[in-house]
């Protein structure tokens, strides 16, 4: 029978120049290796298939996604775990985790220092260029201390393993390192792989890990006696790792969160929830730290939070790690660590840094240049962008170029001795063949009252072939590693196996405002683009007939959609052809008009430009949504004809888009969790089909009396309701019935009566929900205006009453589309930018809200 | 001794298309008082009314307020009104001045050795900053004024007169984000373009060199009376040279500034002293009117018709 140890031993090639992680130079597995391998001995074959295919249904039904920027295959793909774990001992353990936690107290030191008095460069023990010429180093942080004087409070060091089998520290990550969540995940699927072993073995448990990183964060923030709120900080769904920020925030229980979910208010930071402000105490980032505020950071950041530093030096909130941690991100002070550890602590580096000469010393430069071969070249600035160098790789017009730019900046460049990287088995996945590839550890430590502690585990990063690269980005895989405790370990669940009746509880935490502004503008441009595209199919169908009898409907169909802004005016038109000196016959400017309605997405206020907000909303909250769902928003933008549409073209693609508006009308009401947010979505419906539908009823109340009648047809198909009218009046459009039909008819979900009436009662429950007001009572009397308005005056022997009712239900028709649109506004001002709201502290008032809102929100959306 | 009093009146009016709801600025008008200036009065009014959030010190010792609105508004007024007095200052002579090349070696970074704490405060300006390039043509360009061993300033004075000669003063063929390399390659730009040129050449070369914001007293017409806001924001460069200090010069006009030129503050370059920045919400395009008035103190109330109301305060 063919077992996995099997191959492992017998078919197992290590590489002949490096340090193997499993066995000897003679090919016996190492002592911490054997337990491991004698259960994999029990194993068949075919189960060891199984449990690698095991271990990749897990890794696509959990989700875990890596984002490539230059991936073909989209911005995000699976991640790769090896099936088998990278093992280390107990001993060698407790010198690796002492090293780093020796290495975490020194970086921290540093940076206090660099951000503090500035003593070390006072002494010549740093240089100023890897300080002062770091982009890295924000001087509006300097003089700040952050809370409990803790700068970093996670840290990673990335360790590599030389062939004599010595640890050496290959770079530091000190902004805020990625990689802990992903430890995690690949724990969590390991350990289902292997549940035997992993119990045998006493492998080190890794939850008192992220408890204690949990606790310190709390812990160490300036709550006021409060109970702390926690966030976790990300770019968005856009970054690398994104999956890692949702993954360690629903682990941690922080929300997660994007910059515009935060504000400033006074002096304090706050989260906007759908239920009001609430206090942050405590930020764990994954954004970068020039990107964090952009009233005092890079002006261009549209992901940070104005005002952000004021509350840091107010000393309102823990920032972790704190702004301006990343500048020792760079390779470049490796080699004055020795001497800082020395000076701070009186102790010698336990693990040196990899070899690292800064090609700022003259002596430094010059052995650099003599000995490129054995060395790998890199940035001193990680702003610079270069990819590291292998000196031996380069041909002799490389290496003069390299040589010559390095001499005109040599504090810009840093070297690093190469490293044969010590190597370890690695499954391969089809066919259970074992191969030697090169690996890295990065292993993490965060800051706790009593020092720092390091976690009993690592991310080991695996090369994707031959070779010495181990990046995700550059399509890495990676490895569990397990930590032999050497004696009995506590379980600890890292998470809990089932589920109890207090987890099943709706939410109670509070939603993010974002995610109900996103639902609110989708349940506005949904209904939008279903409101436009009936209209625009009234139209287009009487331009294609072309008979005469269509062309005084038409007319009005015209003025109506140029009051929209859904076509251009005449004189726009005019302008546009006269610019483009092209002579345009008046009938084919009508097509085209109506056409460039639907398919261009220049015009503003058609149907193209408003399906593409429409997903760009939808986008927002794709987590909301189910699969099918989601499908249809997302097949949407391709229904659109391209920019040669014809007038049949466009009305296929018209009647594809009503459709799919009317799934998602359905999703909506029938698919959707009625959280709090859901309420949003739906009251973002009804305010835009109100808007819709007074606006097209006055305008055509406001015609000249004797075009009106023509006007009727395209009123009721554009408001969905012919269908209906002819099945109860079975003759033509009269004003009297359809008016009835369109605007009093509170069982007709497209009339305005319907919409005034579910809006009413959609605000009350929202507001009973929240416990807050939603808007003041402008709905209400506009519903009893309506039902107060007598029928009989539109009966058409009255002449000069006919008249005047019609001007009278136009004005209130115009009232009740301007209170929707100050609806909008309310709910935009209250629940999701919060302006205005006065800080708990009591500054600012309230103020009339305003259509800049509006603005500014439509602008968000298509430039997110 | 001599000296010389001025009163400065900043003014800077936005207009918004749309209402703006949330406004963050950080404000560096306030002039700092050095060996050869002193501030004797500074006000700053804001309308609408804003919230200040603190008067403080920036890392490079420039005054700043931070200011915030939370109330809607259509428009922002800044009015900052400043008094100072200036002394007229000793520069060292130029051939006595150190040699530039030994200057670059005293500031360049040497294991074991502790900096000088003077030279320690300047290598915050000797590098790349946001809008100061370290570059090789620049270097290039900049050596023929900084032949070996000549003296710091000689080299200075040439550098400075060879920018003022060779690059035009042209209002429209920059804006305030064109990058300082476009400028070199097309030889003109306003002052702050020269500032930054010029900076970026010395750092190229090796020496701290910091961008200075300010003013300048300009000359009404022969016979005319001077105009409100009729002058504007300068900018020049300070270089750092050991044993006396730092040493001014405005390669705009090619002189070292003395009893004209008004200081507001320095940095790395514009971006660490720009005069209003800051982030708002909502607004739309915007109108800007900046307004500038620099004139001897005497003068205030011929220029405003009324005494000011800062000095009848004090």
């Amino acid at each position: 029978m063919s077992t996995a140890s099997k191959s492992l031993l017998s078919e197992y090639v290590p590489s002949a120049s490096r340090y193997d992680e499993m066995v000897d130079d003679i090919q016996i597995p190492r002592p911490h290796w054997r337990g491991f391998l004698s259960h994999l001995a029990t194993l068949p074959m075919e189960t060891m298939l199984g449990r690698s295919r095991f271990v990749q249904e897990a890794i696509a039904s959990d989700g875990v996604t890596y984002n490539v920027y230059a991936d073909p295959k989209g911005t995000s793909r699976p991640w790769e775990l090896d099936l088998l774990p990278l093992i280390l001992p107990a001993d060698e353990w407790r010198s690796i985790s002492a090293a780093v936690t020796q290495r975490a107290r020194l970086l921290d030191a540093v940076l206090a220092d660099l951000y503090g008095p500035q003593q070390l460069l006072a002494e010549g023990l740093i240089p100023p260029a890897l300080v002062f010429g770091q982009r890295s180093f924000l001087w509006p942080a300097q003089g700040i201390t952050p809370p409990g004087g803790v700068f970093m409070h996670i840290y990673a060091a990335d360790l590599a393993r030389s062939p004599d089998g010595r640890w050496w520290v290959l770079a530091d990550r000190t902004r805020g390192p990625s990689g802990a969540g992903y430890a995690l995940q690949n724990r969590m699927t390991l350990s289902r792989a292997f549940p035997d072993s992993f119990r045998e073995l006493q492998v080190e448990q890794l939850a008192p890990f992220f408890r204690d990183f949990q606790d310190s964060l709390y812990r160490l923030s300036p709550t006021a006696g409060e109970a702390p709120l926690a966030v976790l900080l990300t770019p968005g769904p856009f970054n690398e790792t994104y999956f890692e920020h949702s993954f360690l925030a629903r682990y941690l229980g922080f929300p997660l969160v994007e910059g515009q979910d935060l504000v400033v208010r006074g002096d304090c930071v706050y989260l906007k929830t759908l239920r009001g402000l609430r206090r942050v105490h405590a930020i764990l980032r994954r954004l970068d730290d020039d990107f964090c505020d952009p009233v005092e950071l890079r002006a261009d950041s549209a992901l940070g939070i104005p005002g952000l530093l004021h509350v840091i030096r107010a000393g309102n909130v823990l920032m972790a790690n704190a702004l301006g941690s990343a500048v020792l991100e760079t390779g470049a002070f490796a080699g004055f660590y020795p001497a800082l550890n020395e000076r701070l602590f009186g102790e010698k580096l336990a693990m040196p840094s990899i070899a690292t000469w800064w090609c700022g010393e003259a002596p430094a430069l010059e052995y650099v240049v003599t000995h490129l071969d054995e060395l790998v070249i890199k940035p001193a600035y990680p702003s610079m962008q270069m990819e590291p160098v292998f000196g031996h790789k380069l041909d002799a017009a490389g290496r003069a170029r390299l040589i010559d730019r390095m001499h005109r900046q040599p504090h810009a460049y840093v070297a690093q001795e190469w490293v044969r990287l010590s190597h370890a088995p690695t499954w391969g996945n089809e066919d259970g063949s074992v191969v030697s590839r090169a690996t890295a550890l990065r292993v993490f430590a965060v800051a706790t009252p009593n020092g720092y502690t390091v976690m009993p585990g690592a991310l080991t990063r695996v090369a994707p072939q031959e070779g010495d690269v181990v990046s995700m980005q550059s399509g890495g895989s990676s490895k569990d590693t397990w930590v032999l405790a050497g004696r009995p370990v506590a379980r600890v669940p890292l998470r809990r196996p089932r589920l109890g009746a207090s987890d099943v509880a709706t939410s109670a935490v509070d939603i993010a405002s974002r995610v109900g502004e996103n639902l609110f503008w989708m349940g506005r441009y949904a209904e939008r683009c279903e409101g436009l595209a009936r209209l625009l199919r009234a139209a287009l169908v009487r331009v294609a007939d072309a008979a005469p009898q269509s062309e005084p409907a038409l007319r009005s169909l015209i003025k109506v959609s140029e009051r929209l802004e859904l076509i251009h005016t005449e004189e726009e038109v005019a302008e546009i052809a006269s610019a483009e000196t092209v002579e345009v016959p008046v009938v084919v400017a009508i097509e085209t008009r109506f056409v460039s309605a639907v398919v261009d997405p220049k015009v503003a206020g058609g149907l193209a430009a408003n399906v593409h907000r429409l997903h760009s909303c939808a986008n927002q909250v794709r987590e909301r949504m189910s699969t099918d769902n989601w499908h249809v928003f997302n097949r949407l933008p391709q229904r659109l004809p391209g920019p040669k549409a014809t007038v049949s073209s466009a009305l296929a693609s018209l009647d594809e888009v009503m459709l799919a508006c009317v799934s998602l009308a359905g999703f909506a009401m029938d698919d959707m969790t009625r959280d709090e947010s859901w309420h949003f979505l739906l009251l973002g419906r009804r305010l835009e089909r109100l808007a819709h539908v007074t606006a097209m009823v006055a305008h055509v109340l406001r015609l000249p009396p004797a075009e009106r009648p023509d006007a009727l047809e395209w009123l009721l198909e554009a408001a969905n309701s012919i269908v209906t009218f002819r099945a109860r009046y079975r003759r033509a459009p009269e004003l009297l019935p359809v008016l009835h039909l369109v605007v009093f008819d509170e069982s007709n979900p497209h009339a305005v009566a319907f919409q005034l009436r579910e809006l009413w009662l959609s605000v009350e429950r929202t507001a009973a929900e929240l416990g807050r007001e939603v808007t003041g009572d402008v709905i209400g009397p506009l519903a009893l205006a309506l039902r107060n308005v007598r029928l009989e005056g539109f009966e058409p022997e009255e002449g000069s009453v006919l008249e005047a009712s019609c001007k009278e239900l136009a004005d209130l028709l115009g009232r009740a589309a301007r209170a929707a649109v100050g609806v909008s506004d309310e709910l935009q001002r209250r629940f999701f930018s919060h302006a205005g709201t006065p800080a708990p502290l009591g500054q600012g008032k309230a103020r009339r809200p305003s259509e800049a809102w509006r603005a500014a929100r439509v602008s968000k959306v298509e430039k997110p | 001794m001599t000296t010389r009093s001025y009163v400065v009146v900043h003014e800077t009016n936005y207009d918004y298309e749309y209402p703006v709801g949330l406004s963050r600025q950080i404000v560096h008008l306030e002039p700092r008082s050095t060996s050869f200036q002193t501030l004797r009065a500074h006000a700053l009014r804001i309308a609408p009314d804003a919230e200040i959030l603190g008067t403080s010190v920036d890392a490079f010792g420039n005054p700043v307020t931070s200011l915030c609105i939370e109330a809607d508004h259509d428009s922002l007024s800044v009015r900052a009104e400043s008094w100072v007095d200036l002394t007229a200052r000793d520069y060292p002579d130029d051939p006595s001045t150190p040699p530039w090349d030994a200057v670059r070696a005293r500031l360049a970074y040497q294991a074991g050795r502790r900096p000088n704490a003077l030279d320690l405060e300047a290598a915050r300006f000797l590098f790349e900053s946001t809008r100061v390039r370290n570059k090789r043509e620049l270097a290039e360009w900049t050596a023929a004024c900084f032949p070996p061993g000549r003296p710091l300033l000689v080299g200075v004075r040439a550098l400075m007169q060879r920018i003022h000669t060779e690059l035009r003063f042209d209002p429209t063929a920059t804006t305030v984000s064109t990058p300082v390399m476009e400028v070199f390659e097309r030889r003109r730009g306003v002052c702050q373009d020269f500032a930054h040129l010029m900076l970026s050449c010395l750092r190229s070369m090796g020496l701290a060199a910091r961008y200075v914001s300010g003013y300048l007293l300009t000359r009404p017409p022969p016979g005319r009376p001077r105009l409100v806001g009729a002058d504007a924001s300068h900018a020049w460069v300070s270089v750092y040279c050991p044993d006396y200090g730092w040493v001014d010069a405005d390669p705009t006009n090619g002189v070292f500034p003395s009893l004209e030129h008004v200081t507001l503050g320095w940095g790395r370059d514009y971006d660490d002293v720009i005069p209003l920045r800051g982030v708002l919400l909502g607004g739309g395009d915007h109108e800007l009117e900046i307004k500038v008035t620099v004139a001897p103190a005497s003068d205030y109330e011929t220029i405003f018709g009324e005494r000011s109301e800062l000095m009848r305060a004090l």
